[in-house]
């Protein structure tokens, strides 16, 4: 939608403002974007060309995807990187909204008593730095068997994610309006109908966002993976930083493999954008 | 089919410290529009809300038929509500947001659809059945709202100010609809509303409400003309009655520079307060513009086209005060005018405690609660 002259001058819009104002947001999404970019561009190039002073016409190549795609004995693979990373991204996310979801629903829709401390100890658990508590988690790992394991990452990425789960999640339930929980408890519906039937499908896009943040973390997550999982199950993170190697330049292959590394993340943005329609409540009140 | 029966029932909010609706005592007969009415913030809502199960009974109890449902959680109670804002489903279409109590209990798919299109058929919502809600006027939002109510054939409709979001046009419009649906269903019925011409022109009694506490309950008529207190008398009738503090001589009241007889029951309860604790009540039909009477000043005219009402100001008790009068529409009245007031109408007398004196017959008839 273009606004007209007569728009513009009703909301006190001046030409040299919007023209400023939109050179500027163009300036800094540029900003953003450029490292991105330069990054999937040298992923394309020789190494030698990567580690030129910059230019920006080259001969294009998939070599270096090959490279970092390419299995070696011993070490760890691309596919086995991306399918430790999958199980354990996948099972974190999962649980995380399996026990953030009931826990949202009794803050907003039925806040126990006390409710905003409640809140408030979910986000205290964020304030320790992991470097502190580093140690005893692996030694308590270590003692419980579970080093270089799945289910190590998968505890921990839980463990992370759920406080900020429960804070989104818990401001999207409560923008739901109150009579449609209480339509749907005169309509005969208990406490699970009242949140499959009703409060889930509403908050969809919600539950979405929370999703996709949830897999971004786990997914780029590296202290926890580097120190608790450098030897099995070792997730992308880990495998993208294999391709620093001690000799000769390796700043294309670098590239290539973050270009990777970052494709399923791309991929799930735009999965739970497409369910983050606005407006869902529309039409439920007045 | 059902009565419903409130008894003390008391609802306290945490951290209040007045109770929001207060040892409320009201039968309503099956089949019954009973309608709960008063200002905003009276406990209406709450009064409403406890019958669903909504709110906690925290003291009495609520019967609902033979059922005492106090403790009965509000999807076992077979009522159905109608929210003032709708509260419709917004990602179920117009058939499925009907059909979901239904659903609920397990009714077939046929028995479920026959039922929705039937009364689709009755609130004109045939052609919409498929769209969601958010595609629908607000009209057409409120009928859905009813539909939901009506398939499920429950025991009691519960409706709070279902019409205060229409135009003003629609709202009259859809009155009287819902008054002859309701009729037509026979389904007991409580209505919440802070209009009092709704509750007058819908409901087979009215109770009314202030501060959480029942003040009358009674038919619309018996209201106007036998309101039991202050509150209701200023409460019921539009425009509202004219209440004037005034002094009583064991006999008459005075009115402006004249006096007003009243019935002598009523004299001798009245007899009993102290000589200016009474205020004297007459609608702005009781009183009449002319040459005799108390001298008085036109200030304001209001014409509605069917009758006048005229806002006059006269001396009362060595006060100006301003009272309305009724006149026909034909009557030729401007601000400004010089004229004169006098009483024919009847007159209530309110005692110092802000109830109303009854005459005999009426007393004998219970006539107000
Ligand atoms: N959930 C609540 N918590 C505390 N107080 C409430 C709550 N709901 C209503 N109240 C109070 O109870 C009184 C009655 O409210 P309500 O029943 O909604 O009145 P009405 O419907 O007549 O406007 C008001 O004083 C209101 O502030
Ligand atoms: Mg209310």
């Amino acid at each position: 939608m273009t606004t007209t002259h007569r728009e513009r001058v009703l909301t006190g819009e001046t030409v040299w403002g919007t023209l400023t104002l939109g050179l500027t947001a163009w300036f800094v999404a540029a900003v953003f974007f450029f490292p991105v970019f330069w990054m999937v561009l040298n992923g394309f190039k020789e190494e030698a060309d990567a580690n030129a002073s910059p230019r920006l016409f080259f001969e294009p190549t998939l070599d270096r995807f090959r490279e970092v795609t390419t299995q070696t004995p011993g070490l760890l693979g691309f596919s086995e990187a991306f399918l430790n990373s999958f199980w354990v991204v996948a099972v974190s996310t999962v649980l995380v909204l399996a026990l953030a979801i009931p826990a949202a629903y009794a803050l907003s829709v039925r806040p126990v008593r006390r409710w905003r401390d409640v809140l408030f100890f979910f986000i205290s658990t964020k304030f320790l730095p992991i470097v502190a508590a580093i140690l005893p988690l692996w030694i308590i790992a270590r003692d419980l068997g579970i080093l270089n394991s799945h289910l190590v990452l998968i505890i921990l990425y839980t463990a992370m994610n759920l406080p900020l789960a429960v804070w989104m999640l818990r401001s999207f339930f409560s923008e739901v309006p109150r009579e449609l929980i209480e339509a749907a408890e005169i309509d005969g519906t208990g406490l699970w109908g009242q949140i499959t039937q009703v409060m889930l499908p509403i908050v969809t896009p919600g539950i979405a966002a929370t999703a996709l943040l949830c897999v971004v973390f786990a997914w780029n997550e590296f202290f926890l993976a580097v120190q608790l999982n450098p030897v099995d199950a070792s997730t992308v993170p880990i495998w993208v930083t294999s391709n620093v190697s001690t000799r000769g330049n390796f700043l294309a292959k670098l590239s290539a493999a973050s270009s990777l590394a970052v494709l399923p993340v791309v991929l799930a943005g735009w999965l739970a954008q497409k369910r983050m329609i606005r407006g869902l409540t529309m039409g439920a009140i007045k | 089919m059902a009565e419903v029966r409130y008894r003390d029932a008391t609802r306290i909010y945490p951290g209040a410290d007045e109770p929001a609706v207060d040892r409320l005592n009201l039968d309503i007969a099956d089949r019954e529009f009973l309608v709960l009415v008063g200002p905003s913030g009276s406990g209406k809502s709450t009064a409403l809300r406890m019958l669903a199960g909504l709110e906690a009974v925290d003291q009495g109890s609520i019967r609902i038929g033979d059922r005492d449902v106090t403790l009965v959680p509000p999807k076992d109670r077979d009522v159905a509500m109608v929210f003032q804002n709708y509260a419709l489903y917004p990602h179920m279409t117009v058939a499925q947001n009907m059909g979901f109590a239904l659903k609920q209990r397990g009714v077939s798919k046929e028995e479920r659809a026959r039922r929705v299109v039937e009364a689709a058929r009755i609130l004109e919502l045939e052609a919409h059945l498929d769209r969601k809600p958010r595609s629908l006027s607000g009209g057409q939002r409120q009928r859905v709202a009813m539909g939901r109510a009506i398939v499920r054939h429950p025991q009691v409709f519960l409706m709070d100010e279902p019409l205060s979001n229409l135009d003003a046009k629609l709202r009259v419009q859809t009155r009287a609809e819902l008054a002859d649906l309701q009729a037509r269903l026979g389904v007991t019925t409580v209505y919440v509303t802070h209009d009092q011409v709704e509750a007058m022109t819908m409901g087979h009694r009215v109770a009314v409400l202030d501060r959480g506490v029942m003040q009358q309950v009674d038919k619309p008529r018996t209201l106007y003309r036998l309101p039991a207190n202050l509150f209701v008398a200023s409460f019921i009738g539009s425009p509202a009655m004219n209440l004037i503090p005034s002094s009583h001589d064991g006999r008459s009241l005075a009115f402006g520079s004249g006096r007003c007889a009243v019935d002598p029951v009523v004299a001798t309860q009245m007899a009993r307060f102290e000589a200016t604790d009474v205020v004297l009540g007459v609608r702005p039909q009781g009183l009449a513009l002319g040459t005799a009477g108390t001298p008085a000043e036109v200030v304001v005219v209001e014409e509605l086209g069917s009758e006048t009402f005229v806002f006059v100001e006269l001396e009362h008790l060595g006060k100006t005060i301003r009272v309305r009068v009724r006149v026909d529409a034909e009557y030729s009245v401007a601000r400004g005018d010089r004229t004169h007031v006098t009483v024919q109408g009847p007159v209530h007398v309110f005692g110092p405690d802000g109830l109303r004196l009854q005459t005999r017959s009426e007393a004998d008839h219970g006539g107000s609660t």
